[in-house]
């Protein structure tokens, strides 16, 4: 069964349909990308799977189970996580507590404890700040756990974002063009990273402008269009679809 | 050990006992130790406020009408209808709890200036109740009140008033610094950092925007019922948007998102029209003129900045 089902999805923005029944399939495991071009509504699409839009019609299923509709926090524990193509850090705490955040579905976050300092409220605390500086250093910010938000240079927050997603414990993760303003060095690392992801069970799904990177660690890709799949299938048959260099990666290539 | 003194819990808390603890040696008369008093109740309230306003980033204009409740429960169940001034002090607050409660869902939707226009409407609807209520509230003039009393025990004088609202406080602070480093402290935060991020992580942003302006209303309401039994007297203008302006003032004088900021502020904003009463048509010009100046100069407020520049030195 796939992890991921969209079926006959629409959203539109006063009058503008930006995902137009749309259905598609994400399958368990492995990294499977979504591209296509500006407005074509691929963070629209990750907007409405992870609960912060409501579609018009059409269904959402996560592992088989009917999502439509459920409040992002439920989504989360449901085990989907994500990143923001816009940044979405908290900025007023350190990295750690950033991190510590995306834990918050695995600890006791009742007030009354938490206002009386249970003993375990603070074993559990030094426990998660552990394991977030293990989270940290798993994206490759071991110098930022003791840093401020901050204070943190642009590719390191886009680490930061997937770190705290990964918090969550996903089984399926969301990157909304994580590798966007980032140079080739900072890519390639985001690349390792996101294999790396993968091979904990994680399943991704990708996307990403950056066509040297989607090739690189897609098994399986999406091209969206206008709101509609236009092609699917490995990067061998999307680099040679027709339609698809028609509307997006050009006669020249122009992402290649 | 010193690295633990550095602490905002151990350190901070310590220090702020010290200071409670000493400074009835340095207050010459009563006078000083009711603006202490004083100072210790808008601690208090500027405490949950911040909770609220600082740490969830969610604004309110109207909790001095939580005060004024809080303070007239108590008034009115104990001078009215005789009832242990203990068991109107938690009435109240409970009223106050559950009226927070249930204004919170809707009015908790808003978001900035829209927030701010909710709250300043529930404040003024709030005090215009206690003014008009005539036969319960005494109306405009207000109404006395009996001092306190608890298990037959009568708080009396000045001093002892100070040592009762000095612990107060130290609770306060003591479980306020609890909830901020706890998960709910962060998820607080995270619905300020950003909303959608929060709600990606699992937090309930709708759960935590209700829970801390309850939080935040029922500790302005005690600090009311408190307040109320001390000065033996209440009219409504505890509750009027003065005071709202006033205990926001304090909150960001001493800096947003600091529960000893808060603490600072209320000091600092209590005590100078005390002593410079012969100001006292243009206070209002003075709390306006903080503000601005706080704004512009210490954005983020008079603890905060310090915390930073200090940090920074011993770097
Ligand atoms: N909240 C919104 N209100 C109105 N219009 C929106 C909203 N969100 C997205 N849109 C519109 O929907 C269309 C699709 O936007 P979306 O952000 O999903 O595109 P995208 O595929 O992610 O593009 P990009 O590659 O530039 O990130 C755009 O025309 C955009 O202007
Ligand atoms: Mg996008």
């Amino acid at each position: 069964m796939s992890l991921l089902a969209i079926e006959s999805l629409s959203k539109a923005f006063g009058g503008n349909r930006v995902i137009d029944d749309l259905s598609l399939t994400v399958r368990q495991g492995a990294v499977h990308s979504i591209i296509g071009p500006n407005g074509a509504g691929k963070t629209t699409l990750f907007n409405l799977v992870s609960g912060i839009y409501t579609p018009e019609s059409g269904r959402i299923l996560l592992d088989g189970a009917e999502t439509t509709g459920l409040a992002p926090y439920r989504m989360a524990a449901l085990g989907l996580s994500r990143t923001f193509q816009n940044l979405q850090i908290f900025f007023n705490m350190s990295a750690l507590e950033n991190v510590m955040v995306g834990m918050h579905l695995h600890c006791d976050s009742r007030f009354l404890p938490a206002m009386l300092r249970l003993p375990r409220i603070v074993r559990r605390d030094a426990e998660m700040a552990e394991a977030a500086a293990g989270l940290l250093r798993f994206v490759g910010l071991a110098e930022a756990v003791g840093a401020d938000a901050d204070s943190l240079p642009y590719g390191a927050l886009k680490r930061l974002e997937i770190a705290r997603a990964l918090a969550t414990r996903p089984r399926l993760l969301l990157l909304d063009e994580p590798a966007a303003g980032l140079n080739p060095a900072e890519t390639g690392e985001i690349d390792d990273l996101i294999q790396k992801i993968a091979e904990t069970g994680v399943t991704v799904v990708l996307v990403e402008h950056d066509m040297r990177l989607v090739m690189g660690v897609s098994e399986h890709i999406l091209v969206l269009d206008r709101g509609t799949l236009l092609a699917e299938g490995s990067g061998e048959e999307i680099r040679h679809n027709p339609d698809v260099v028609a509307a997006y990666l050009g006669e020249e290539g122009r992402y290649l | 050990m010193r690295r633990r003194l550095a602490t905002p819990r151990t350190g901070g808390l310590l220090a702020l006992a010290v200071v409670i603890a000493v400074l009835p040696a340095f207050l010459p008369n009563n006078f000083y130790f009711d603006v202490m008093i004083l100072v210790g109740l808008n601690a208090i309230v500027c405490i949950g406020l911040n909770l609220l306003v600082g740490y969830a980033g969610q604004i309110s204009l109207g909790h001095a009408g939580f005060f004024g409740l809080g303070a007239y429960s108590s008034a009115i169940l104990t001078s009215t209808y005789d009832w242990p001034p203990i068991a109107a002090l938690l009435a109240g607050a409970a009223g106050v709890g559950l009226l927070a409660f249930a204004v919170a869902r809707p009015i908790m939707k808003l978001r900035g200036h829209y927030l701010a226009m909710g709250t300043l409407g529930l404040g003024i609807i709030i005090s215009i109740i206690l003014t008009q209520e005539v036969d319960l509230t005494g109306g405009p003039d207000g109404m006395p009140v009996y001092g306190f009393s608890i298990l037959g025990w009568e708080p009396s004088g000045v001093l002892v008033w100070y040592w009762i609202v000095g612990g107060l406080l130290l609770l306060t602070v003591w479980l306020a610094l609890n909830i901020v480093e706890s998960p709910v402290g962060r998820a607080l935060r995270a619905v300020h950092g950003s909303e959608a991020a929060a709600q990606t992580m699992g937090v309930d942003v709708v759960h935590y925007k209700v829970l801390v302006f309850v939080v935040s209303a029922v500790l302005a309401s005690i600090a009311g019922s408190v307040f109320v039994h001390y000065i033996g007297f209440v009219t409504p203008s505890e509750a009027g948007f003065i005071h709202s302006i006033e205990l926001i003032t304090m909150v960001v004088l001493g800096g947003l998102a600091s529960i000893y900021g808060a603490v600072v502020g209320a000091a600092i904003l209590t005590t100078l029209p005390q002593l410079l009463t012969f100001l006292h048509d243009y206070e209002m010009l003075g709390f306006g003129a903080i503000m601005m100046g706080v704004m512009i100069f210490l954005p983020r407020g008079l603890v905060p900045t310090t915390a930073r520049l200090l940090r920074d030195r011993t770097r």
